[in-house]
């Protein structure tokens, strides 16, 4: 890819775009930095009755939600008396290709497929590839998958590899990409030549797909337990599966359940980084993702990103990679459930976080995801030791990503670190403090970042201030 | 390649070239290592250099790890308690 066609498509990115999502973004653009995400939530893919019923065709959704039983009273173990809130697990792994994305895809797909295109394309490592791939083969698509797979030295994730062969298996053309950010104009590229749809994970169709999971998790609970859970947490990494996940919970009537993130602590690897990218365990599910698609969620790939998880989020938390393998092990040993790492992040979390909570409180880890070769705990674990990476036990809090992983010496041990909300509504502020905003930006700001106005303009202040130190 | 990669991301990147690898069948009989032309899935044509024949799926489950056997056992025991005796 020369720097000509770089500058040629950074100048068509936006005609490019609107051209592969069958929507134009200028609709809902309102006032200054403002944009109406709400309508453009409402009007711009199908209503909840649709999505369902595609779903329900594309045989996605309606996964079983387990209690863990045995994994909630080994928190209990480590609790104080009274407490140790109940621990479901939503088994998104039931899902057609394997996880979650499956809800996104099918929208999606349906959309791609409705609009008359003859393919789709989507720019993505993950879950998300199958699941695109899957339903493109279900519903006689053609489907070309954009991955950012290897380093300099033709060194691979094994995760990553393992999603591309299911990607091929399902018929699709996958492009397998060394480390850089040139991604996004390889994708641009790829649509403007074949005309396909960009199946954006972050477009209105994705994020409507996983308000199906929130209604789920409402409607089950409050039908068998005679409530709603009070706590759902999710793993974040582009923020669409919270969102969607908030979205559909408060669709179902569950105003109150509080909804949490965590991450994958991944500070001071850089994802961009050819040196960086073999030295992680985790290839998503991770602050690497995480935290700059929560600041900024419109750099995604199309003007206006429809997961915006500070909308929504109530408490964002992290933990070690050491301990997502360990609770990823407890799974599968406890529970019998051997399920991807990835996906367990929200899982450990859960297992601290239970703790601090009733006995007679409900807390829902909202996905699972497939296990297989290059995807599972050893894979990672073996591939990670031969990337020079110490495996150690001890206190999970002194990992170092990219240079040990630390596994809880016992269950007792294993943490999480809260993200101060703040910090982040600061850092997504950051970019307007020099403008001066009226009075519907500010209001927009405050949707935008779950806080009243005169909070935004407090942090706005608190943000310039920083800035000048 | 690397003089030419986007600003603003590590050394590590931009000192590298931006590699792609696509599969598809040769469109003409070709040599290893030599420029040929490939049909992708998609039926797309795409041109670059052979760089395997066939190129099989090697991700495996890994070499053995005995952490993750010392992490089993530890959950086993805090969950029902040392039943070796």
């Amino acid at each position: 890819m020369s720097s000509y066609n770089i500058k040629d498509l950074e100048r068509r990115k936006q005609e490019i775009i609107r051209k592969s999502v069958g929507l134009d973004y200028s609709d809902y653009e309102t006032d200054g930095i403002a944009f109406d995400y709400n309508k453009m939530m409402e009007t711009a893919g199908y209503d909840y009755n649709r999505v369902q019923a595609i779903q329900v065709d594309s045989k996605v959704g309606n996964t079983p939600l387990i209690e863990l039983k045995n994994i909630s009273d080994y928190a209990r173990k480590f609790s104080e008396p009274g407490y140790g809130a109940r621990i479901f697990l939503k088994d998104e792994a039931n899902n057609l290709s394997g996880s979650f994305k499956a809800r996104r895809a099918a929208i999606s797909i349906a959309k791609a497929k409705e609009m008359g295109y003859e393919g789709v394309i989507a720019a993505t490592s993950g879950n998300y590839g199958a699941a695109v791939a899957a339903l493109a083969a279900k519903n006689g698509l053609k489907c070309i998958i954009v991955q950012e797979c290897f380093d300099s030295n033709n060194l691979a994730q094994p995760e990553i590899l393992e999603k591309a062969r299911a990607c091929e298996s399902f018929g699709a053309e996958v492009i397998q990409l060394s480390v850089g950010p040139e991604l996004f104009y390889v994708f641009l590229e790829l649509l403007d030549k074949t005309g396909y749809f960009n199946a954006s994970l972050y477009s209105p169709y994705g994020i409507m797909g996983i308000e199906t999971l929130g209604v789920e998790i409402a409607r089950e609970l409050k039908e068998k337990e005679g409530k709603f859970p009070e706590v759902v947490i999710c793993t974040n990494a582009g923020g669409g599966n919270l969102t969607g996940t908030a979205r559909g919970l408060r669709r179902a009537g569950a105003k109150n359940t509080l909804v949490y993130g965590a991450s994958v602590n991944l500070q001071g690897l850089h994802m961009a980084s050819d040196d960086d990218f073999n030295r992680k365990s985790f290839t998503t599910g991770h602050t690497g993702f995480g935290i700059p698609f929560s600041v900024n969620p419109d750099r995604s790939d199309v003007p206006r990103s429809a997961a915006r998880p500070l909308r929504y989020i109530d408490k964002y938390f992290t933990v070690n990679q050491g301990s997502v393998f360990f609770i990823t092990e407890a799974l599968t040993v406890l529970e019998g459930l051997e399920r991807g790492p990835a996906g367990n992040t929200s899982l450990a979390a859960a297992f601290k976080l239970a703790q601090t909570m009733k006995d007679d409180q409900i807390i829902v880890v909202q996905e699972t995801e497939y296990t297989g070769a290059g995807k599972h705990h050893q894979p990672q674990l073996s591939f990670a030791r031969k990337n020079n990476i110490e495996l150690l036990f001890g206190n999970p809090k002194d990992e170092i990503p990219g240079k040990n992983i630390i596994f809880p010496s016992s269950a007792k041990d294993l943490d999480v670190e809260e993200i101060d909300l703040d910090r982040l509504r600061k850092s997504y502020l950051r970019r307007f403090v020099d403008q001066s905003l009226n009075d519907h930006e500010i209001e927009y700001l405050s949707e935008e970042l779950k806080v009243n106005q005169d909070k935004i303009n407090q942090l706005l202040k608190e943000a310039k201030n920083e800035r000048a130190k | 390649m690397p003089g030419e990669r986007v600003k603003n991301i590590p050394e590590s990147t931009t000192k590298v070239p931006l590699k792609s690898w696509i599969k598809g069948r040769l469109t003409e009989e070709s040599e290893l290592y030599e420029e040929a032309t490939i049909l992708t899935a998609t039926k797309r044509k795409v041109v670059g250099t052979v760089k395997e024949v066939n190129p099989a799926y090697k991700h495996t489950f890994g070499e053995f790890v005995p952490e993750i056997l010392k992490m089993r056992e530890k959950i086993l025991e805090e969950m029902w308690g040392d039943t070796d005796e």
